[in-house]
């Protein structure tokens, strides 16, 4: 007999404390909230269609969430690294590409420029990507150069008061919807990654195109597309940083990306498990329900186990940035553990679903395909661990 | 304008009911609480007042220390003040000293009009708004799903059995809310981080005995499991049969 698909808005209340502060908590319930009532019935539609929800961003623009950890002058609310991962949590609870979008944009495509910008970028850019007038993207990628994004190929040679661009950047998240473009060229050929620097690209840029981005596996309601720079001329002070200072600038915005990479891995999982959890009360099979079984009570115990230890990882390396203390390492390892916890939890929480699992009805394949994301982008599993073990030999 | 909202703290809907030991009360162990369905329309109705009219809005509730989570998210919503009126009791308390209590906060917060649910949801007794409105001595109209306030009078929309009444009356007012009268916003994010610097009092009330208490709590009979009578067209005589005879329904 066909069980109905269990709607997400009976998804059972995560009861934990945390130790959050008042606002933390507030934030976390007033994201929840929203995310089941209004992305959480749109998660499926936009997975099947391959269809980047506008009407969503609108909505997470007026509520303010791409401003949580920016300060009030930008527009921010100030609320912290910590407050923000957990509304890219709750998001990815219900919607992975939701989660990813936000993600994408805070992190990677407002955080460099808001960091590393000159006063006039700041003001001409950070108040308009926290205000939602369009959305940042971070084009380091390239055709040929992405786990050793230190072999980046496109080129910037200084022209006057411009540096003038060729090459290609792929995979790049929002950037249909983008305003502006952060990426990275090669100043000084022959030296490597100190011959980068980084830029900020107005999407009006002449000489500047975006290209239709691929299909993709998972992750199909987040947005991305391909970068091409033919003689594209971006002004001098549109420089991100020191000219040679770009990959260490990138590397360092991939620190901060990778914690709310973490919280959205983190989130799939959860939501996986509140599903699975859900389905195996009600699901009979052998004239019990799944869940008095011990086989399938075991694997929901080892998947409670791993959100629980994901979490810890990633709130402790949240409250790390937001005391302003090293947190390079313990990024990685959350994002490495929730990432590879996501990947675990989706594919037992298809295998508690049986057939119905496979099938598109329930929600739990499209969590395993978008829980791939997190395995791969924004360093994959095995940078993570080049990164980890870097610190601890470096310290050792 | 000074408007209050009254809000009260209540189980959430998922709670369990067990009776507990007294044999007439429920054990609360392991429940959560959430301000009562209609008494967030009561609040926002008070800031959309303020909104329109000027003023100031602040939330008044009889309950325990910890209820300064519900109010806390009303401040995030745009309410300006809250008040606790401590009571760590207060499943004692019977809507006649719950309805004093809060009479007297309103009349020493100078407040011109009153927001309170239609009922609260975990005891269903319906009477707060319309007792407080009778210790005021101000004008009350029940369950309103329409409303217009202008200075000194208003006019609200009820909904009875026969059709939409339309109201008029003059301010101070107790309005009791009730579902369609609004939609309830969220918190902002902005709202939230502006709580820090809102203060929620504690304050002492008057403790009236109550004159109505509960002396017996039972839980309603639990359900009948179904039965199947069999499968397809063949089974339909049966089921009309046991219809019929079983559960006197045809
Ligand atoms: C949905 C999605 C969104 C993305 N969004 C963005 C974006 O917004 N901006 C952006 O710049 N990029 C983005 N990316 C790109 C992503 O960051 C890269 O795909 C990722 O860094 C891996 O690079 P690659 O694809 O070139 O794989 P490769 O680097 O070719 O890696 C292939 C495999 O080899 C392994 N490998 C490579 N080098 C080593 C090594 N030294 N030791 C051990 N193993 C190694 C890798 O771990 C991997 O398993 C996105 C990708 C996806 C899938």
């Amino acid at each position: 007999m066909q069980t109905e698909t269990p709607s997400p808005y009976t998804l059972p209340e995560i009861k934990h404390g945390f130790d959050l502060t008042q606002d933390q908590a507030m934030i976390r319930d007033m994201v929840r909230e929203f995310a089941l009532a209004e992305v959480a019935p749109l998660a499926h539609e936009i997975d099947e269609n391959h269809r980047f929800p506008e009407e969503t961003w609108k909505k997470i623009v007026e509520l303010g969430l791409p401003g949580i950890p920016f300060p009030e002058e930008y527009g921010g609310s100030n609320g912290g690294t910590l407050a923000y991962c957990l509304a890219v949590e709750e998001l990815s609870r219900v919607c992975g590409s939701t989660g990813l979008t936000l993600a994408a944009h805070v992190s990677l495509g407002t955080f460099p420029i808001y960091k590393w910008g000159n006063e006039r970028l700041k003001k001409a850019y950070v108040p308009k990507l926290i205000a939602g007038e369009y959305m940042g993207a971070y084009g380091l990628t390239e055709p040929n150069a992405g786990s050793d994004s230190g072999g980046t190929q496109t080129t910037a040679v200084k022209d006057g008061d411009h540096y003038v661009l060729n090459g290609a950047k792929c995979f790049i998240t929002n950037a249909n919807y983008a305003g502006t473009f952060i990426c990275t060229a090669v100043t000084e050929p022959g030296i490597g990654a100190k011959g980068i620097s980084a830029f900020v690209v107005p999407r009006d840029t002449k000489g500047f195109r975006i290209e239709k981005g691929e299909q993709k596996l998972g992750m199909r309601g987040s947005d991305w597309a391909s970068l091409v720079f033919q003689d594209a001329r971006i002004p001098k002070d549109h420089l991100l940083g020191p000219e040679g200072e770009g990959f260490k600038t990138f590397m360092k915005t991939l620190d901060g990306g990778r914690v709310s990479i973490a919280a959205l891995s983190l989130g799939i999982a959860q939501g996986a498990y509140d599903v699975a959890l859900a389905y195996a009360k009600e699901r009979e099979a052998f004239g019990k329900h799944l869940s008095e079984l011990q086989a399938v009570q075991f694997k929901l115990a080892n998947m409670a186990m791993d959100i629980e230890a994901s979490r810890h990882l990633v709130y402790h390396a949240a409250r790390l940035k937001d005391a302003n203390l090293p947190y390079a390492k313990e990024a990685a390892m959350a994002k490495l553990m929730a990432s590879e916890c996501s990947m675990r939890v989706t594919y037992d929480a298809i295998q508690i679903h049986g057939g119905y699992g496979y099938s598109r009805e329930y929600p739990v394949e499209r969590m395993w395909r978008d829980a791939k994301l997190c395995v791969i982008g924004e360093g994959t599993s095995e940078v993570q661990r080049m990164i980890i073990s870097r610190n601890i030999l470096r310290n050792s | 304008m000074k408007i209050v909202a009254c809000i009260k703290r209540v189980p959430t809907t998922e709670a369990q009911a067990k009776i507990a030991g007294d044999g007439k009360s429920l054990d609360n162990a392991g429940w959560q609480y959430m301000a009562s369905f209609y008494d967030e329309i009561a609040v926002e109705q008070a800031i959309l007042t303020k909104e329109k009219l000027g003023g100031e809005v602040t939330v008044v509730t009889l309950g325990p220390s910890a209820a300064s989570k519900e109010v806390r998210e009303f401040l995030a919503r745009g309410a300006d003040t809250g008040v606790i009126l401590k009571d760590d009791h207060p499943s004692m308390r019977d809507p006649r000293a719950t309805a004093k209590a809060l009479a007297a906060k309103v009349k020493a917060l100078g407040a011109e009009v009153v927001f309170v649910g239609r009922v609260a949801t975990d005891r269903d007794h319906s009477a707060v708004g319309a007792m407080l409105a009778t210790y005021l001595g101000w004008a009350c109209v029940t369950e309103a799903i329409g409303l217009e306030l202008s200075a000194g009078k208003g006019v609200a929309k009820r909904e009875t059995e026969h059709g939409v009444e339309t109201v008029e009356f003059s301010l101070p007012a107790v309005i009791t809310c009730n579902k369609g009268l609004n939609e309830p916003r969220r918190a902002s994010l902005k709202g939230i981080m502006a709580v820090k610097s809102k203060t929620i009092a504690e304050e002492a009330f008057e403790n009236v005995a109550a004159q109505v208490t509960v002396s017996k709590v039972e839980l309603p009979p639990a359900r009948k499991a179904g039965r199947i009578v069999g499968e397809g067209a063949a089974a339909v005589p049966a089921l009309i049969e046991a219809l019929r005879g079983e559960a006197r329904i045809l």
